[in-house]
């Protein structure tokens, strides 16, 4: 798992405990992994977890996006009803 | 020995100037994850959102007054962009190719939109580390694609820009979810976990 990349020029040299680091922030938010004991990891399978994760928040996002146009569809802009939605957000 | 001196002394140079504009990626304190958590950002996204969504639908012609959810969920994007101020790449990537496209539309050169997408793709078959791929090294390909405008980022920018899109992300879910609840009066279904606090 552990790789040095020099890719880049002039950056700080890039330290494995970094990379653990980020890869056990990264865990933490995926909650398909949080649960699990974090030895029994390993990246490539937080790497997978996170790609499927995002994924899944995609497609969350493009289903309410849908539902959220069909919805809006019938509120005219400058309706009454837009400024009590508007208040009650901000509540 | 000097070499590596005047190095870091350049380098730290960048990163203050950096600092300065605000820019930095690499320290990790600079960012704050725990930010898309908050309510009040919650708070301040819906409003945005509303008001981004209400906008569309004026700017919509008023034949077709049903907007797709395509426009929704671009301008949800929008909005969620520049609620991250420009700190982070993938919000600064999301506004420049929204930029990218609306210029393209507006001199309705398509071949300045073709042209970038072939460059692009030459670009990409240059390297010749084509062939042998490891596991992991394909895995963070996939991700970087992912995460929008991080697909030559170092890995631990990746890794960083990647923790920070993702609450980005479920706040923009939860906030949008929020929204239907009010307007449809019915808890809405999550299709990943429920609530993360």
């Amino acid at each position: 798992m552990s790789s040095r990349r020099s890719r880049q020029s002039g950056t700080s040299r890039i330290t494995d405990d970094q990379i653990i680091d980020l890869v056990s922030k990264l865990r933490q938010l995926v909650p398909e992994i949080r649960n699990r004991r974090s030895d029994k990891v390993p990246a490539s399978k937080v790497l997978q977890e996170t790609c499927n994760y995002i994924r899944n928040l995609h497609r969350e996002v493009d289903d309410l996006s849908e539902r959220l146009s069909q919805l809006l569809a019938t509120i005219d802009a400058e309706s009454a009803e837009a400024s009590i939605i508007r208040s009650l957000i901000t509540q | 020995m000097a070499s590596s001196i005047s190095e870091t002394n350049f380098e730290e140079s960048k990163r203050i100037k950096r600092r300065k504009t605000g820019d930095e990626l690499r320290d990790p304190d600079t960012i704050d994850h725990t930010r898309w958590r908050s309510e009040s950002e919650q708070r301040i996204y819906s409003t945005k959102l509303f008001e981004a969504i209400r906008q569309v639908r004026r700017n919509s012609s008023p034949v077709n007054k049903v907007s797709s959810g395509r426009d929704i969920q671009d301008a949800a994007d929008r909005v969620l962009a520049v609620a991250a101020k420009g700190r982070t790449r993938w919000s600064r990537a999301i506004l420049a190719s929204r930029l990218r496209l609306r210029l393209a539309h507006n001199n309705k050169k398509h071949k300045k939109a073709r042209l970038a997408k072939v460059t692009g793709s030459i670009r990409s078959k240059m390297p010749e580390k084509k062939r042998f791929i490891p596991a992991l090294q394909r895995k963070v390909k996939v991700l970087s694609r992912l995460v929008p405008g991080c697909r030559k980022v170092s890995f631990p920018n990746l890794l960083e820009e990647t923790t920070d899109y993702i609450s980005a992300l479920e706040m923009q879910v939860r906030a949008m979810a929020a929204l239907t609840e009010l307007l449809t009066g019915s808890p809405v279904d999550r299709l990943a976990s429920t609530s993360d606090s």
